[in-house]
């Protein structure tokens, strides 16, 4: 009786404050309501505010069109779209050069990282000054610096240009001017689409031939030879498009037909060619920290007892240490992955059209949606940051350690 | 600076500090300064000059209201503002009026909650390029690559001209005035479009101005003009009538010299003695002291002197008056009367 008298005890209000059981949870659910109340506050506020200043919070007017032109757009896009097909534009753009930036930005932070931790003293110190350089100075001001200089270094298109150009095009196909680098561009043609299937194939055939070879070699000792590897790679695609000879065909950049710029061809547009530069290097800059870090997280006796077993030093690092010091390397970058998708917000300084320059720039002027337009670029951001951390936290659970 | 005043309008809006309507007047009174929103750095129209004192044809229409109001032309907080921070700025209370090359649209006018005041320079987009190019006209700038301004109708228009001439051309969306400008001289592209005036006042600041040319076409109608919040017709109506008083006073010959003079005794204009206070009460009608429009002239002229002092044929913008004339002469300049 008493034993239940007890029990019933712990319902009662004081409890929750005296019993240590209960009270940080009671503290917790104080501090919730008290953040939802001032939420509320503020959302109603907001409202409240809007609605005295006369005006209408909505988002009717992504509908519109949206009138203006952008010079970069991974989908068709006219100026006849509607608001959000421009933000979409800039969703793609941002997307674009995020994970250009991100796959660049890892490749120079590991080959700086370790090369910051060579034994040439040259090399070691010039990776050091890369890393404090980089590392110190505002990625505004790299982005600034990195898109003067390309356009600086480029040259005018118009010396392309005409029977009498002052320049030709490398190799007949490829131009670097201060608009950008032209390249030339892939035309499908009728039957592309078997021709780009029989590549696939010749790319799936080439990995099946590729894990073949080990197990092979495991079960009959009888160890196959590689370049069938490039036959099965190149043949099936290069074939098709002989056989299929209009199919896919290049289109070279074209500096007759106007006289401003060169035509035709792929345009890898300036902004983009600087904005992707300047967030790599800066961004490398933190990773090339994070694989040192990563790499001297490993003991020097799996290093010494590696070389013993006669391991030579490119072989130590990429089957001992690196494998070990990924653990230690791949939380760390998730975050520069993620400041460097945020990072490319500064886009508009060098006129590229991501989407904060889209959504967050002309359509936000345009249209005077100053709090819908920046609660939608939060949203985008978010998910965007979130859907980052969640691939690489998955990628990081592959590659921790798997204790049993 | 453009997210700060963006995290200001929200915390306005969220807090619930924004300015109430219909109370500007007081609250300028008792802040002793007017908070004017002006452009970030536009040669002619508004810029520091070499000791930091902002000068330019808008900041002038800021001086005279100040004067107006306050009697004192330099009792102005000036306030640089983007072209995406101008209207969050004015929208939350931050600014007091905006006088920044800002051009008269319906969808501003309605949608976005405020009231232009009236039309203090008759603009139009154009293009400016390097002579070299042998361009004479907007119309043969098929394919090339052209530079705008972010943050304006200017993209707009320029998508439209294009659009209905059926000519390609690339965008190069830029920031700033002078970043756009860095690019043009870089020659990352091969002509940059903005209001024409603001294309004069730019290439005056060029290394060697003769070697580009203004276009000819003037692609748009941009009547540009300070504005404030919806709901203070009162202080709306203030802002209104010192333009008007500045137009009117060139129209009259009243000019910062003899201005003085004229107010001392009664003149033979009728007009001219209820605009400077000699005669009748306008300015109790309009909250303010019966010399109010003589202040507002005083400081910086009538709107003839200001044209010629900032923007007009003998500075280095070197603008003629165009359409911005008086009525009497060809413009399209006409203040309502003072009665």
């Amino acid at each position: 009786m008493s034993l239940s008298s007890e029990h019933q005890g712990g319902l009662r209000p004081s409890t929750l404050l005296n019993d240590t059981r209960y009270r940080g949870l009671t503290f917790q659910f104080l501090a919730l309501l008290a953040i939802i109340a001032l939420m509320a506050w503020l959302g109603a506020n907001l409202v409240g505010n809007l609605a005295a200043a006369g005006l209408n919070f909505g988002y009717g007017f992504l509908d519109e069109p949206a009138g203006y032109d952008i010079n970069q757009a991974l989908i068709s896009y006219t100026s006849r779209d509607t608001h959000l097909r421009a933000a979409f534009v800039g969703v793609l753009n941002t997307l674009l050069v995020a994970v250009l930036g991100c796959i660049a930005a890892t490749i120079i932070g590991v080959v700086a990282g370790i090369l910051r931790l060579s034994k040439n003293w040259l090399v070691a110190r010039l990776m050091s000054a890369y890393v404090e350089a980089f590392r110190n100075v505002p990625v505004l001001i790299w982005i600034l610096i990195i898109g003067a200089v390309v356009t600086v270094s480029g040259a005018n298109p118009r010396e392309f240009l005409g029977e009498e150009a002052a320049r030709g095009l490398l190799f007949g196909g490829f131009a670097f001017t201060n608009r950008g680098l032209y390249i030339p561009a892939l035309s499908l043609g009728p039957g592309a689409g078997i021709v780009i299937a029989a590549a696939l194939a010749g790319l799936v055939g080439a990995i099946l031939w590729r894990r073949a070879v080990p197990r092979t070699l495991h079960a009959t000792g009888r160890l196959l030879p590689s370049w069938p590897l490039w036959v099965i790679l190149i043949a099936p695609g290069l074939l098709a498009n002989l056989i299929l000879s209009d199919a896919l065909t290049l289109s070279m950049p074209d500096t007759m037909s106007n006289r401003f710029n060169i035509q035709g061809g792929l345009l890898i547009g300036k902004p983009l060619v600087a904005l992707w530069l300047a967030l790599s290097v800066y961004t490398g800059a933190f990773i090339a920290e994070n694989v040192r870090a990563g790499i001297l997280s490993v003991s020097q006796g799996q290093t010494e007892a590696a070389a013993a077993l006669g391991l030579r030093p490119r072989r130590i690092m990429n089957l001992v240490i690196l494998p070990q010091a990924l653990r230690v390397i791949v939380p760390p970058v998730i975050s520069q992955y993620l400041n460097l998708t945020k990072n490319s917000s500064l886009a508009i300084a060098v006129g590229y059209a991501d989407l904060t320059a889209t959504l967050g720039g002309i359509t936000l002027n345009q249209t005077g949606r100053a709090i819908e337009c920046v609660l939608l670029l939060m949203l985008f951001y978010l998910v965007i940051s979130l859907a980052i951390s969640g691939v690489m936290n998955f990628y990081n659970a592959s590659v921790a350690l798997k204790e049993r | 600076m453009k997210t700060t005043a963006f995290i200001g309008a929200l915390a306005a809006a969220v807090l619930g500090t924004g300015a109430a309507s219909a109370q500007t007047l007081e609250d300028v009174n008792e802040r002793g300064a007017l908070n004017c929103g002006v452009n970030t750095g536009l040669v002619g129209f508004a810029a520091p000059d070499a000791n930091g004192s902002w000068q330019g044809f808008d900041v002038a229409l800021c001086r005279a209201v100040a004067a107006a109001v306050l009697g004192d032309p330099e009792a102005v907080e000036f306030i640089p503002t983007t072209g995406k921070t101008r209207f969050t700025a004015l929208a939350s209370g931050e600014i007091d009026v905006l006088s920044r090359n800002t051009t008269w649209t319906f969808s501003r006018d309605n949608d976005l909650k405020f009231e232009f005041t009236g039309i203090n320079y008759y603009d139009g987009q154009g293009f400016i390029v390097p002579k070299a190019l042998g361009v004479t006209s907007a119309k043969e700038l098929d394919g090339a690559t052209i530079c705008v301004q972010t943050g304006t109708t200017t993209e707009l228009n320029l998508a439209d001209f294009f659009r209905k001439n059926n000519i390609e051309y690339e965008p190069v969306p830029i920031e700033t005035n002078a970043e756009a400008l860095q690019q043009y001289n870089a020659g990352a592209c091969d002509a940059y479009t903005t209001d024409a005036s603001g294309l004069a006042a730019s290439r005056a600041t060029f290394e060697n101005p003769t070697e580009h040319v203004i276009l000819p076409e003037i692609i748009s109608k941009e009547p540009l003009g300070p504005l404030v919040r919806h709901g203070d017709n009162e202080w709306g109506d203030i802002v209104r009538w010192t333009l008007n008083a500045l137009i009117a006073a060139e129209e009259y010959g009243v000019t910062s010299a003899n201005v003085q003079d004229m107010a001392s005794s009664p003149t033979d204009s009728p007009e001219i003695n209820r605009l400077l206070g000699t005669e009748g009460n306008l300015g109790e009608m309009i909250g303010l002291s019966n010399d109010w429009a003589v202040n507002a002239i005083s400081a910086g002229g009538n709107y003839g002197e200001i044209f010629a002092r900032n923007i007009g044929e003998d500075t280095p913008i070197g603008l003629a008056r165009g359409l911005n004339a008086q009525w009497t002469e060809g413009g399209l300049l006409y203040a309502p009367p003072f009665r």
